[in-house]
């Protein structure tokens, strides 16, 4: 069995499982747990695709900046996270609806 | 001799600024600013004319001008010419201006209007000398038209009065109508000369540049301006209603002095009038003089038959300037000034004795009309004795001016016609005015002074002699009413051959040269070396022929103006003839004389109706053509606004309305899909992706 699509298998699971977490869980902790799924999975993919076919360290490099974005943007989300329990006092993200058209 | 003239024509000027801006607050209504002006102006005249009699030259001759305008090659000077006739005419105008200034201290005494009355003087003065004084045709045009609108103003100046205010716009538009012809002239002169200067003119009509049918031309089109200006037929009917004016207006305008504008104008072209042009003013004058003489015999209003008598006088001077005897009809005008003039001043005495009369007894009957006078003699004696000696002088009874004059003027025609026959007529109407000048002015006088009065006792008690201030102007007129002054030194009470008037104005000779004149005279073509040789003989024998032709003149003119005197005397003094009796006899002929031969009517058909006929013509058609395209481009506008408007609200609003409704239903759709929940949009986003990659999969 070829060693990339055995990263690739695990990186489209993650993927899914992320997806599914953040379209069905109403917590929004979780919604962020599944996005920090996605993120993971696609800086596998980075990793797997910079080990398998260029040979440089591109998709490293990209794989740790994910890892940093991914660190930030959960720091930016759990402030948001506050604030939305601040202004509904719940977590729910069916309950954010204030951008409805 | 230029300073003195411009102070005789400047005084009046100033004197008329200063009573139109400060006259009321003057002491007297400051009637004394223009009293002085004119009398130091008649003062400055009569030293001119006395330096002009201790030359004695005929040919003396003075001019200054100034640049006035450059147009490219033409250069137009404001100038003045003074020569014996501008001084004899500035002795004129200021003496009658002067002694009308003082009549009218007491004649105008507590109107309302004193002050302006005087300003309105001043300044006729000054356009009549200015026209007396002017050097070129178009400064005399100006000081015509000036002249114009003073004659308006004054004899409009009752303007409550309709009848004054119609007579005054009867006057200007008349002369409107020669001052046309005039200018149409002028402009003739100055296309074919390129001058208008009057020596100007007479040495480009020497020289031969303008002859023939346009000198013909230019000396009816300028005589033309004269024909209105000194009211000869056929417009002359602004003169009688022109009597609406005060009485003083009517002795110096329409009487002695403007009205005599057009013969000084005629006088001064005298020299370019071609033979044709002569023949042509010589008749109108002609007819003028028996004409009005007729109308005036019917007439009962006292100033309308003098106004008609100015009319009868003033186509004599015409006829004999036409006639060729220049001398004779310039001469007349001077006499013909003070004899009027002086004759006016007496109407207005009585009219002023009158209307005081009849206000005192309450009666409104015409104070102006003869028929509510008589016996007048014995209230006014000073009145009366003037106003006879100056009749005695218009009638032409020997010793007096008159005589003199209008018998030169016979004596002219008849020599005319003795040399050429075809032209018969015109010493028949000279003699014919004559004897009906007498017939009515003695009638005139009959009627007003003689007999007893005839509107009652108690009205008869009010009249009173005229103040002296009035009655001074008289006696100044009416001695110069005499022979003796126009004859000196010669003294002849028969001619006013060797007299100084006649020395110091002699015929001029033609401009264009004896040759043509003789030329003109045959019709035939004469070569001009021979025609001189030809013509000095035959101008010897014409003096030798004038004499006794001058005897015959006299002869007959002191039998018909004897036999005026006569007929009137029996008629209206011995009562011999009944006039009443005459008056139903004659029939057509008195009613046409009593009507003024129908003119006024004449013209109120043709010119007035006429002009009214047209502007109703123009009227109609500005209604319903004019007002009809306006009206129609008006209503398609509106119909094409109105389909406009309808696609407006319908294709264009329908437009932009269908596209908001569009949107809007549009967005109603997409906002069913911004349900705002972020779970929702990624449930569309990962549609979407699976539909992208459904498609790429199927290609």
């Amino acid at each position: 069995m070829n060693s990339l699509l055995v990263y690739l298998t695990i990186s489209i699971v993650l993927f899914v499982l992320g997806l599914l977490a953040m379209m069905t869980r109403k917590n929004a902790v979780s919604v962020l747990m599944g996005i920090e799924l996605i993120l993971n999975s696609a800086g596998l993919n980075f990793v797997a695709f910079s080990r398998f076919s260029t040979g440089n360290l591109n998709g490293q490099t990209a794989a740790v900046f994910v890892i940093i974005v991914a660190a930030a943007e959960a720091a930016v989300a759990l402030a948001i996270f506050l604030n939305l329990y601040r202004l509904k006092a719940t977590a729910e993200v069916d309950q954010a609806d204030e951008l409805r058209g | 001799m230029t300073e003195p003239a411009l102070y005789i024509l400047l005084a009046p000027l100033a004197a008329f600024a200063v009573m139109i801006f400060f006259g009321k607050k003057l002491p007297r209504g400051g009637d004394w600013v223009s009293l002085f002006a004119i009398w130091s102006g008649l003062a400055v005249s009569l030293y001119l004319l006395a330096q002009v009699l201790f030359a004695y030259d005929p040919d003396f001759c003075e001019t200054r001008s100034i640049e006035w305008l450059v147009w490219g090659d033409f250069r137009l000077a404001a100038g003045m010419l003074i020569d014996n006739m501008t001084v004899v005419m500035l002795v004129v105008v200021t003496l009658v201006s002067a002694v009308v200034h003082l009549y009218s201290v007491g004649y105008m005494r507590g109107d309302p209007r004193y002050t302006l009355f005087f300003a309105y003087l001043s300044f006729f003065s000054f356009s009549m000398l200015g026209l007396v004084l002017a050097e070129n045709l178009i400064l005399i045009y100006a000081f015509w038209e000036l002249v114009g609108l003073s004659s308006y103003l004054l004899i409009g100046f009752w303007y409550e009065k309709d009848s004054a205010a119609n007579a005054g716009k009867k006057a200007f538009i008349t002369n409107r109508v020669g001052d046309a012809g005039m200018l149409i002239g002028i402009l003739l002169v100055l296309s074919s000369l390129g001058t208008v200067s009057l020596h100007g003119i007479a040495d480009g009509v020497a020289a031969g540049k303008l002859g023939g049918g346009l000198l013909t031309a230019v000396g009816i089109c300028l005589f033309m301006g004269a024909v209105g200006k000194s009211a000869q037929f056929p417009l002359h009917v602004w003169l009688p209603d022109a009597m609406e004016g005060p009485t003083p207006v009517s002795a110096l305008i329409h009487a002695a002095t403007m009205v005599a504008a057009g013969v000084y104008l005629v006088a001064r072209l005298f020299v370019i009038l071609s033979f044709d042009a002569s023949v042509v003013i010589a008749y109108v004058g002609g007819f003028t003089a028996l004409f009005a003489a007729t109308i005036a015999v019917a007439q009962n209003d006292i100033k309308r038959v003098l106004a008609y008598s100015t009319l009868s006088q003033l186509g004599y001077m015409v006829m004999a300037l036409g006639a060729g005897a220049y001398t004779a009809g310039f001469f007349h005008l001077v006499t013909h000034a003070m004899f009027k003039a002086c004759l006016f001043l007496g109407s207005g005495s009585v009219i002023h004795a009158m209307h005081h009369a009849l206000q005192h007894t309450g009666s409104h009957a015409d104070a102006q009309d003869l028929r509510n006078m008589g016996g007048l003699r014995r209230k006014m004696p000073l009145t009366f004795w003037t106003f006879l000696i100056s009749t005695l002088a218009l009638c032409g009874v020997p010793l007096m001016s008159g005589f003199l004059s209008k018998d030169s003027i016979l004596a002219g025609t008849l020599a005319f016609a003795s040399e050429h026959p075809a032209h018969w007529l015109l010493p028949v109407f000279g003699f014919a005015a004559a004897a009906l000048t007498a017939f009515y002015m003695f009638r005139l006088v009959y009627l007003a002074f003689s007999g007893t009065f005839r509107m009652g006792a108690d009205a008869e008690r009010h009249l009173h002699e005229s103040p002296s201030v009035m009655i001074v102007p008289l006696v100044i007129l009416s001695t110069l009413c005499f022979f003796g002054f126009y004859t000196l030194p010669a003294f002849n009470p028969t001619t006013p051959e060797g007299g100084w008037f006649a020395h110091l104005l002699p015929t001029p000779a033609r401009a264009y040269g004896v040759a043509h004149y003789a030329a003109d005279l045959s019709h035939e073509t004469v070569v001009p070396g021979e025609a001189f040789e030809q013509v000095a003989p035959h101008a010897e024998h014409s003096a030798h022929g004038s004499h006794a032709i001058h005897t015959i003149a006299m002869m007959i003119s002191i039998f018909v103006a004897g036999l005026g005197i006569l007929i009137a005397s029996m008629g209206y003094y011995w009562n011999r003839i009944s006039p009443a009796l005459w008056q139903r006899r004659l029939g057509f002929v008195y009613r046409g004389m009593y009507r003024k031969w129908w003119i006024d009517e004449i013209y109120d058909v043709t010119v007035v109706w006429g002009t009214l006929g047209f502007t109703r013509v123009l009227t109609w058609f500005d209604l319903r053509v004019i007002d009809g395209l306006v009206d129609g481009s008006a209503w398609l506008t509106r119909q094409w606004s109105r389909l406009s408007g309808w696609f407006d609200l319908r294709g264009v609003d329908g437009f932009v309305n269908f596209t908001a409704w569009f949107v809007g239903i549009w967005g109603r759709f997409v906002r069913l899909f911004q349900g705002g929940q972020l779970q929702r949009y990624i449930l569309y986003t990962l549609a979407g992706v699976g539909l992208v990659l459904i498609l790429s999969v199927l290609q």
